[in-house]
């Protein structure tokens, strides 16, 4: 599933996070991380706030639901964030569904914490100025979000 | 309005004295639901909330918020806390609920109303 941004290394700035399924007490490091990052390397608040945003959702996924945990990559390119979050499962049976907003298949003590609002795909397909995914059952999930950075550069 | 006035006109108690509350507060989010939050609230807001775990550190840095308020005299444990000063993410603490410190920070930053 792993696919590699095209461009020579010099070009391409990557962040890589290994997220740990299950690790909820760290929910929020890689996208805070994240963020930071892209502030040090110049990006406006504004870009680095909507990737931050993407991660968190991205990472949480990871935590509460993904067998195994995932990674987070982040590309950060001369005109775009470019973000892939990727798992080895358990996958989603019906994308379209876990598209809606308000649908959630979080248990009851992660609904206490404040997940599960059934938002969390929603919210990334939002922030994103292109938003790819594709899961199979068995297999595992695979998001890629594009952020634009020419848009937010030039106000 | 900056925070500092408005954590003294609400008597809050501001439980990470590392973060300096002297930064600007333009309104307020309401909500326990950390996607809404990420979804809704903008920057130098404050968040107004019942969530205490550590993750809502994570939340108000993403956002760029400008303090978490627990209500309900709710306190977050000591590792939130301190994850919170590290962070410098400004923690404060209330009594009331969340219906009364809403309104009341709203009296505050819109007392013509909005």
């Amino acid at each position: 599933m792993q696919e590699q941004a095209g461009l020579p290394p010099e070009m391409s700035d990557r962040l890589v996070y290994r997220v740990t399924a299950g690790d909820v007490e760290s929910g929020g490091n890689v996208s805070a991380a994240v963020k930071s990052e892209l502030k040090i390397r110049g990006l406006p608040e504004k870009i680095a706030r909507r990737a931050g945003i993407v991660v968190f959702e991205g990472e949480m996924n990871l935590i509460l639901y993904a067998n195994e945990g995932g990674t987070v990559q982040v590309d950060v390119l001369p005109n775009a964030v470019d973000i892939r979050i990727e798992d080895n499962g358990p996958g989603i049976e019906d994308v379209e569904q876990a598209l809606t907003p308000g649908y959630s298949t979080a248990p009851e003590w992660a609904l206490e914490l404040g997940f599960g609002a059934g938002m969390g795909l929603v919210n990334m397909r939002n922030q994103c100025d292109r938003f790819e995914i594709q899961s199979r059952p068995g297999e595992g999930t695979w998001i890629h979000c594009v952020i634009e950075r020419g848009r937010d550069a030039a106000e | 309005m900056r925070l500092n006035e408005l954590v003294d006109l609400l008597a809050l108690e501001h439980l990470t004295p590392a973060v300096s509350l002297d930064r600007p507060v333009t309104g307020g989010y309401c909500g326990d639901l950390l996607s809404d939050v990420l979804a809704s609230a903008r920057p130098d807001e404050v968040w107004i909330t019942i969530q205490r775990h550590i993750n809502t550190v994570a939340v108000a840095k993403v956002t760029g918020i400008a303090a978490i308020i627990v209500c309900k005299g709710i306190r977050p444990n000591d590792d939130v806390i301190h994850k919170a000063e590290e962070d410098g993410i400004a923690l404060l603490s209330a009594r009331e609920s969340a219906f009364e410190v809403a309104g009341r920070v709203h009296r505050l930053l819109f007392p013509e109303g909005r």
